[in-house]
């Protein structure tokens, strides 16, 4: 095993087929729906296989760091292969829905729903719904509030649904700050928003499953800007944000979130977080939020383009 | 030096646990127990407080069986059943272990238990449990599902179905199921390790942010 790692690393990954996007004719929006659960489950994006590869090479031979990264790429291609999910957490799926004016958003929830309980039985998704006075599981992760959906209209003739499975451990280590914040010193500028977000990534150690991508919301209010947080981790690794400003400050972030030496799993090392995004919205005078969402290294975000005529493009 | 030593639950003796130090790595092969947040809470409502009600006994019984010198992972599976009704695993990676922390130590004083599988590692309260009884914590990579479900041979069942899939006991054959020991008998804690010199260099970097 040990052999087989060491001839993998480092690039170039020798699974071309991996990154390439899934084309076809779906019999219906369910099936195309079901496939777009089963690629987020247990095909990791492109820009993210790359990514973890390539920290892995920059970590220190015979490290735990550097173990913890080739056992997480040969997990991915265990994961690729035998169509079984990457990480049990299959977490809360959270879709977002852009769909064509006239298209029914009852009819498509419903479709979600169906393809959930069928990715559920097929062991795509772990049953995962829990009611939160009972703890009763519902068994096929539908119940009061999930999946997660959320519906855009848009001028397009196409469907366009992304999808996120987005696992407890790292969903636990978000967090929320209001400035000013007097123990890390942080005001109400973009200084303070820098300092809170290296706390984020302190407190949270390895527990959100390191190597991990921040995604961070500026202002809005508790709910608003926490959204606008998990929404930018929708976006590729190499993305940067239109914002000099904050585009600046993503990678003076990443860079000093590192320099904090958490490492992978929190055993050490030079990489704990793989990337980091920040995007703002209008705040109101009194309020000043960052909100962070942490995704961990197994960050399962795939989109589904689907036309009228039921051909699909999954990415 | 670090090194790799083979553990075999349940049967894991307090000598072989107190040879382990922060950093070794540990082969397991043997039965192990799947247990996290309702199977801690139940073990705490129904066993740890005297008399072990009628009722749930034999689940008593059997849990001990596998956790007297055995082990216990923090873990939900996917689980699904072959064509002959027998469970398999597909995915079963570690959870986050500190929200066992206010259980822990009652759980490895009770029942014995040797080590502990997980990922984040847990408290001063488990890490002293550790130390007084002859326990460690064994850390595996999260999310590495996949990976970890190569290790298991076969599901001998479960305790507590009712649970959900997730929260139930299963009863998992293992074989050469590595993990890294990151909290020994010896009270060395690498979390505590990363916690203290992570926050240094944020105090630092901190200081530099204007």
């Amino acid at each position: 095993m040990e052999e087989q790692q060491n001839t993998r690393a480092p690039e170039p990954w020798p699974r071309k087929e991996m990154f390439e996007p899934l084309h076809g004719k779906a019999e219906s929006r369910v099936d195309a729906i079901l496939l777009l659960i089963r690629e987020a489950s247990t095909n990791l994006p492109g820009d993210v296989i790359s990514s973890l590869s390539e920290q892995k090479a920059k970590e220190s031979d015979g490290s735990q760091a550097q173990r913890a990264l080739g056992i997480i790429l040969e997990n991915i291609e265990i994961a690729y292969d035998a169509k079984t999910p990457i990480c049990q957490d299959t977490g809360t799926n959270i879709f977002h829905v852009h769909y064509p004016v006239g298209t029914s958003t009852i009819a498509l929830r419903n479709e979600i729903t169906q393809a959930v309980r069928r990715a559920t039985e097929l062991g795509y998704l772990r049953p995962n719904s829990v009611d939160s006075i009972t703890g009763k599981n519902s068994g096929d992760n539908t119940g009061i509030g999930l999946p997660s959906l959320y519906f855009h209209e848009w001028e397009k003739d196409h469907l366009e649904i992304k999808l996120m499975l987005k696992g407890g451990g790292c969903e636990n280590v978000g967090a929320q700050y209001a400035l000013p914040e007097s123990r890390l010193g942080a005001g109400r500028d973009l200084a303070g928003v820098k300092k809170v977000v290296l706390d984020a990534v302190l407190q949270a150690q390895g527990r959100g499953c390191s190597p991990g991508i921040l995604g961070v919301g500026i202002g809005g209010d508790r709910v608003s800007g926490a959204l606008l947080a998990k929404e930018q981790l929708f976006r590729t690794l190499e993305d940067q944000s239109p914002d000099p400003l904050l585009a600046d400050a993503e990678a003076e972030m990443l860079e000093k979130s590192n320099q904090l030496g958490i490492g992978p799993m929190g055993f050490g090392g030079a990489t704990t977080l793989l990337s980091v995004k920040m995007a703002k919205m209008h705040r109101i005078p009194a309020s000043f939020f960052v909100s962070t969402s942490y995704m961990c290294w197994a960050s399962r975000r795939k989109s589904l383009v689907l036309k009228q005529d039921n051909t699909y493009i999954i990415e | 030096m670090a090194q790799t030593i083979t553990i075999n639950p349940p049967g894991i003796t307090e000598e072989q646990i107190r040879s382990l130090k922060k950093g070794d790595m540990v082969s397991i092969s043997g039965i192990i127990l799947t247990g996290r947040d309702t199977a801690h809470k139940y073990i705490k409502d129904n066993f740890l407080h005297g008399e072990i009600p009628e009722a749930e006994r034999e689940t008593y019984e059997g849990l001990k069986k596998f956790l007297h010198g055995g082990i216990l992972y923090h873990a939900g599976p996917v689980v699904l059943n072959d064509p002959n009704g027998q469970p398999y695993i597909t995915a079963v990676g570690p959870t986050t272990s500190l929200r066992e922390e206010p259980y822990e130590y009652d759980v490895i004083k009770h029942f014995g238990v040797r080590a502990v599988i997980g990922k984040g590692g847990m408290g001063e309260k488990t890490l002293s449990a550790c130390k007084e009884f002859g326990a460690v914590y064994l850390h595996a990579i999260g999310g590495a599902a996949a990976y970890t479900a190569k290790s298991i041979r076969k599901v001998h069942g479960n305790f507590k179905p009712e649970f959900g899939t997730p929260e139930a006991f299963w009863i998992l054959e293992v074989e050469n199921l590595e993990c890294v020991v990151t909290m020994d008998a010896h009270g060395e804690s690498l979390h505590a390790d990363i916690l203290q010199s992570s926050s240094s260099a944020a105090k630092e970097i901190l200081g530099g942010i204007h």
